[in-house]
């Protein structure tokens, strides 16, 4: 009966229900796109740390877990490798420098990226190869990088990179290309630790060692479940450090809290609006139906079908409005480039999906109580 | 004895306390409707019967006395069941509001089938035959909006009476309605009443449409002044009132003071007459 009531409504009301569902669909095309930046711009900021095939991340002690003020000599490589229950460490250098790509190009923005290779810390390759060589002048890069620069394994990219006061081209060759490798919201480009010490940007341009001095060392434990322990552990070893797992690392990294509480705010903002929105809407419309369903009461109508029949109506036109909302934002998705940084998971799609479903009933809880509390006698007004 | 009555109403009262104001808005009222018979409750306003209608509704419960309809008094039901009880066995036409704008009138009349758990081909025939019945055959996919004042109350009638129920009530259902739309609606509503033999009762302030019913209760201040039976009086009261219905002027209406003698057409009531 209350299906009934409720669907007769909404076909016989189509034009005003779908201008309904269309500003739910706006809503929930705010908040998934909200949601999707809050993960592409985390994503562009850890990519790189978040998919690292490592259990631990050793820092300089003090330096707050940050990856830019942190550095280490290369012999704590050695020593923490030699610490028991340690299965393998490698020693990460980052800095920043530019691809060329020509006089009247604008140079592309990367993360510069020294490893060991063989050691944690380089990711594999989805075509070519890795780097296998300490002195091979050979790069692996981000697929990013291969889309905007439209290079491919066995290119050459040149890299510029400020050395004392002079801009400095070098030419590498591509022999390996990654996926979803950004950090610091650039793509990265992979070389060995001698290459990068060589060719990344630095104040003396004929300083450089094929053990440089790194800013972290990615470790990989024989049980990663026992890493609280061996962090204290590595501590103890090692002087002059400390260690942390990734979440906490990148979660550390500047400007990522100020960066998801802000969009966090938003969402939760844009959240509370559709809640008043969709609230504000049945409340006007169970005002406009006061004598109505005084009337429905007033002939035998249960108020368990007059509640019931409201309910199926908000939940209707939010599943509508969601559903609208999420494909127009699927669509646009497949569409944008990917430089935006909008990136969608399933679990984060998931839980914006539930919450704007739920978002509908809780704002329409204000209307169904006064639908309840409808009085036939005052309502028909006898 | 079995009892003959289908509605009885033993001391009603409705007190209304506001403020330590205490008004007896139904005072005392003792009534009998039998099967078939229709009754007119007239009175001015405030007189209380509105309030008495609502009682019988099981929208109001009564202060003191008893309400009786079909054997089951309504003071000792409980919401529930006083709820399922108006949908089962009662049939309401309101002065205004009386139908549910985004259903046509062919669903606004099986609504009450509906409520009553039958749907189907069947109900579906019988709410067409009795909006035929009523004249409205051509408008049974007609919105609320697309129907006249008078074909909106016929609708509301068919509903009323769709269900079977015991008692129909009818509260000032000529209201919005011309002289001539009004004459059609009651007229039609009194031939339902008797041929279902069900009790009606109708408040009503325009003391005119008293010649359609059986039986005239005037109310004064909530409680009741005359009850008039015998057919010549009662014809004597529709043809000589005025619009509204004066405490105590039953027996003593002036010279005829009609704006409009009141003329029942034959064609407004064709459909109810050649569809028996």
């Amino acid at each position: 009966m209350s299906a009934y009531l409720s669907l007769k409504e909404i076909w016989r009301n189509k034009g005003r229900f779908f201008l309904f569902s269309l500003v739910i669909a706006l809503i929930a095309i705010l908040v998934l796109f909200t949601a999707g930046l809050g993960e592409g711009l985390a994503s562009a900021n850890k990519e790189y740390l978040e998919k690292l095939d490592a259990n631990l991340l050793v820092f300089q002690e003090g330096t707050g877990y940050s990856t830019i003020e942190s550095r280490l000599d290369y012999t704590k490589v050695k020593r923490i490798s030699r610490v028991d229950g340690i299965a393998d460490a490698g020693p990460i250098g980052f800095s920043n420098a530019e691809i060329y790509l020509g006089d009247d190009v604008a140079a592309l923005d990367i993360s510069f990226v020294g490893i060991e290779p063989g050691k944690p810390g380089l990711p594999a390759p989805i075509i070519g190869e890795t780097i296998r060589s300490r002195q091979s002048k050979v790069v692996m890069i981000d697929e990013r990088i291969a889309d905007a620069a439209n290079v491919s394994v066995g290119d050459y990219i040149t890299i510029k990179s400020t050395q004392s006061t002079d801009d400095k081209y070098f030419d590498l060759r591509v022999v390996g290309i990654t996926s979803g490798q950004q950090y610091f919201f650039q793509p990265s480009v992979f070389v060995s630790l001698p290459v990068w010490d060589k060719y990344r940007p630095k104040a003396d341009p004929n300083i450089s060692s094929s053990r440089p001095v790194t800013n972290i060392i990615a470790v990989q434990l024989e049980n990663p479940a026992d890493a609280e322990a061996m962090s204290t552990r590595i501590e103890a070893a090692v002087a002059d450090i400390e260690t942390t797992d990734i979440k906490t690392a990148y979660e550390s990294s500047p400007g990522y809290s100020a960066q998801q509480s802000t969009l966090n705010t938003i969402k939760g903002f844009t959240f509370l609006i559709g809640a008043l929105v969709i609230g504000g809407f049945f409340q006007i419309q169970t005002l406009q139906k006061v004598p109505q369903i005084g009337m429905l009461k007033a002939i035998g109508t249960p108020n368990k079908t007059v509640a019931s029949a409201a309910i199926m109506q908000i939940i209707f036109v939010t599943v509508f409005g969601v559903a609208f909302g999420g494909a127009v934002v699927l669509g646009l998705a497949l569409g944008l480039p990917s430089s935006v940084p909008i990136f969608f998971t399933g679990t984060s799609i998931g839980i914006t999906v539930i919450s704007l479903l739920l978002i509908g009933p809780l704002g329409g809880m204000v209307s169904i109580r006064l639908a309840l509390k409808v009085e036939p006698l005052r309502a028909l007004g006898m | 004895m079995e009892n003959k009555y289908i509605l009885e109403t033993k001391n009603a009262t409705k007190i209304y306390d506001s403020s330590g104001m205490v008004v007896r808005a139904v005072d005392d009222v003792s009534l009998h409707i039998k099967a078939g018979e229709f009754v007119g409750l007239v009175g001015p306003s405030g007189s209380g019967k509105t309030t008495m209608l609502a009682m019988l509704a099981t929208l109001l419960r009564e202060s003191e006395g008893n309400l009786i309809i079909d054997g089951q008094d309504l003071g000792e039901m409980s919401d529930k069941e006083r709820t399922k009880f108006r949908r089962e066995r009662i049939g309401f036409t309101f002065q205004s509001n009386n139908l549910v704008p985004y259903l046509t009138a062919l669903e606004n009349v099986e609504l009450m089938l509906r409520l009553n758990k039958k749907s189907g081909k069947k109900s579906r025939e019988l709410a067409k035959a009795l909006l035929t019945r009523l004249g409205l055959e051509d408008r049974l996919n007609s919105l609320p909006s697309q129907l006249s004042g008078g074909q909106q109350q016929r609708v509301a009638i068919a509903r009323s009476l769709i269900h079977d129920p015991s008692v129909v009530l009818a509260d000032e259902p000529t209201a919005s309605l011309d002289t001539e739309r009004a004459n059609q609606v009651v007229g039609i509503f009194a031939d339902l009443i008797h041929e279902g033999n069900r009790a009606g009762i109708m408040v009503t302030h325009d003391l005119r449409m008293c010649k359609y019913v059986d039986k005239v209760v005037q109310m004064v201040d909530g409680k009741i002044a005359h009850i008039i039976t015998d057919r010549a009086e009662i014809n004597a009261l529709a043809n000589h009132s005025e619009f509204d219905a004066k405490p105590a002027a039953v027996a003593t209406y002036p010279e005829p003071i009609l704006l409009k003698k009141p003329t029942l057409r034959q064609s407004d009531l064709s459909p109810v007459i050649t569809g028996d």
